[in-house]
């Protein structure tokens, strides 16, 4: 952004304040993620960094947390890893089928009353997590689900399919429906027309629903808190109990582990989206 | 093709209006075949539990049903002098009973709720009355205690026997029925549950407008600087968003520690001394920070959608037409931005106002938000009515605020980034 040179001086300083202003938001949006990585290197048990590491000095880093992670005795962050990806995985198929095909009913313009079908689907997604988890909890008990994975696979579902609906929704708004009038009638079923002609073409709209769906379930803590027993636990759980009992270096070992996570996923949404767009035909 | 009446038909005779209007009702229910594994499920696991939770929070049957025959008798009573005879007889018997089923433990418990002092009473009437001998019940009740003879207790039943109570809503905003029935305030000190959703508004509230004052501006130049730059500086938003609330809640909990990273720093520049430093976590002010950091890619993504849509020969026409840039700025950009600054504040203040996790690992006990409380009496009290009834009525607080917002700009003006 660079300035014109005729540019009055009162208005330059204001431009590089208004660039200062940005700089610090952006530095404290990013900054406190890389807290994260130097201290999961720590080789004492502080959660601050030693002399040593402001000096630099290699002996105050170490592999010490990771290990503990992996190997560590009474480690509950296997199980815990184990199940994260377990629900996870459920919960997104689950939300990517059910969300997707009630996304196409939803895009027909036959659909009655779509407003307030909109609502309830999306509803999960407006409505504070604290009332979801209480109400879920509630069915959870009665139906004997609470304290297993599959009364919180379905709660996820809950949670993920609002994304799975919007991104769907919004891929099919730039749909063109005269392809699957074609297919139909060049003699094509309607499951066969879907597989061949509609899924390939809002697959990007479907994969990044289902992106929001996963990152929602496995980073989910406040319905899991209600519905987990001990053989339940998993990531984000562990974490919170973690935070609130004692605070180890192991734990940010397993957030660096996560952050790098994330940044497969937002490379993976953000390349989805791009080929979303240009698939649409929509160049910017 | 024209039949006598002036009907346009198919080639199958039938009128044509019959038939697009078939085709089209077929259409109907195809598409909502479609939408109802999704609508089916979310009303039975989702919709209908908070119905439920409805329910929970009104519920007051279980006095109710102990002592059905009680209250059938007290239906009579004015409530003024001791109740009759028949009164005290069914009383009796209906504790009898309860006695023999082991859940007179559950009723004092539950009269004790409405006046202190039933536990002893009940207590000595357990053991008393099994030497009761048949008639004159009211003499007898009365003689175990003198409490028995206090109208004040009777009435305190009587205002049991309602199915349904308001009370635990009433309890929400520290209010109750006294004795008189009238809803009134409860004592200056033990009003926490006012300052509770006060301080959740005002931390939402707050919250909503830092995370708007530090958007707009980023909003702004991702806009406006060339894609190549955008999409790098992107990136320092969307990691974070991506990035798990756990995960961003232990970094603030690492940096504002007390020998954390930013009192390190503050100790450095000289602005604190080391011997004294401030106290950043475990109070509002970590609440604070922490929560604008983390929803404030919430804030971000609506605007700078909103933004990039704006056409900059706007501004420039603004200025040839002899505004300055402030005053171009104003008037032409500012207010073709408020849907997105509508979706974001929409979006922020909903996600602040029922927010637990954050809260609960930085605020402390004065940094403690009203879910807090919800999840306190789901988990430790157990009173899972009134952790229902706080639900609802923050539910209907977001409710309204959708409400209106979709009054003012429309909810189909939200974007997911």
């Amino acid at each position: 952004m660079a300035l014109p040179k005729y540019t009055e001086t009162r208005y330059r300083i204001w431009h590089y304040f208004y660039i200062t202003i940005c700089s610090c938001v952006f530095f404290f949006l990013i900054a406190p993620l890389f807290v994260i990585f130097p201290l999961s290197f720590n080789a004492e048990e502080f959660l601050s960094f030693s002399e040593g590491m402001k000096n630099l000095d290699p002996d105050a880093f170490s592999l010490r947390w990771y290990k503990d992670m992996i190997y560590g005795t009474k480690n509950p962050w296997g199980l815990a890893a184990k199940n994260s990806f377990i629900i996870a995985i459920f919960a997104t198929l689950g939300s990517v089928i059910l969300g997707t095909v009630a996304a196409l009913g939803l895009s027909s313009r036959h659909m009655p009353y779509k407003g307030l079908i909109m609502a309830t689907l999306i509803s999960p997604m407006i409505v504070p997590l604290i009332i979801s988890g209480v109400a879920i909890f509630f069915f959870m008990a009665k139906a004997g689900l609470a304290a297993t994975h599959t009364g919180i696979v379905l709660a996820h579902i809950i949670l993920g399919t609002p994304f799975v609906v919007i991104t769907v929704t919004a891929t099919l708004s730039g749909f063109d429906h005269s392809v699957t009038r074609a297919a139909s009638s060049l003699g094509s079923d309607p499951v066969n027309t879907f597989m061949k002609i509609t899924l390939p073409l809002i697959l990007p709209g479907v994969i990044s629903g289902g992106l929001f769906a996963f990152v929602t379930s496995f980073d989910e803590v406040v319905v899991v808190l209600f519905l987990a027993g001990l053989e339940n636990t998993t990531i984000p759980i562990q974490m919170w109990t973690g935070l609130r009992e004692q605070l180890s270096p192991t734990i940010l070992a397993v957030a660096t582990c996560l952050i790098i996570l994330s940044t497969l996923i937002l490379v993976t949404a953000e390349l989805l989206r791009r080929r979303s767009e240009r698939l649409r035909g929509i160049n910017r | 093709m024209s039949s006598e009446t002036g009907k346009i038909l198919t080639t199958d005779g039938i009128p044509l209006e019959v038939s697009l209007k078939k085709a089209e009702r077929k259409n109907k229910i195809k598409a909502f075949l479609l939408v109802a594994p999704l609508l089916l499920f979310l009303l039975i696991t989702y919709i209908f539990p908070i119905g439920d939770m409805l329910m929970r929070s009104v519920d007051d049957k279980m006095v109710t049903e102990m002592l059905p025959k009680t209250f059938k008798s007290m239906e009579k009573w004015d409530g003024k002098e001791l109740p009759p005879e028949e009164v005290f007889e069914s009383f009796y018997f209906d504790f009898q009973k309860l006695v023999e089923e082991k859940r007179d433990g559950k009723l004092s418990t539950q009269l004790n709720y409405t006046k202190n002092g039933f536990k002893s009473i009940l207590k000595k009437l357990r053991r008393k009355a099994k030497n009761f001998e048949e008639g004159n019940y009211k003499e007898q009740i009365m003689a175990v205690h003198k409490r028995w003879a206090d109208v004040e207790y009777w009435r305190a039943i009587q205002r049991r026997a309602p199915a349904y109570t308001s009370q635990k809503y009433l309890k929400g905003i520290d209010m109750y029925k006294n004795e008189e029935g009238k809803i009134v305030s409860v004592e200056e000190d033990r009003r926490v549950h006012r300052i509770l959703w006060l301080r959740t508004l005002e931390i939402a509230f707050f919250v909503t407008l830092l995370c708007f004052l530090m958007a707009y501006p980023i909003a702004h130049l991702l806009a406006t600087l060339p894609m190549k730059y955008s999409n790098l500086l992107m990136i320092c938003v969307l990691l974070p968003f991506w990035t798990s609330l756990l995960v961003r809640t232990a970094s603030w909990m690492i940096l504002l520690q007390q020998q954390g990273v930013v009192n390190d720093f503050f100790v450095m520049i000289g602005l604190v001394a080391d011997d004294n430093r401030p106290e950043m976590m475990f109070n509002k002010t970590g609440t604070y920070v922490a929560m604008t950091q983390i929803l404030l890619p919430f804030m971000v993504l609506p605007l700078y959608s909103v933004m990039k849509t704006i056409s900059p020969s706007l501004m420039r026409a603004g200025k040839s037409l002899g505004g300055t840039p402030f005053v171009a700025f104003w008037k032409v950009y500012f207010p073709l931005t408020i849907p997105g600054i509508g979706a974001g504040c929409l979006l922020v203040f909903i996600l602040a106002i029922g927010y637990y996790i954050t809260p609960a690992l930085v605020g402390g006990a004065s940094g403690t938000l009203i879910s807090n409380q919800i999840a306190f009496h789901m988990k430790s009290t157990l009173d899972w009515s009134f952790a229902s009834a706080m639900g609802l009525m923050l539910l209907a607080g977001v409710l309204a605020i959708y409400w209106v917002y979709n009054k003012l700009v429309g909810v189909d003006n939200i974007k997911l980034g």
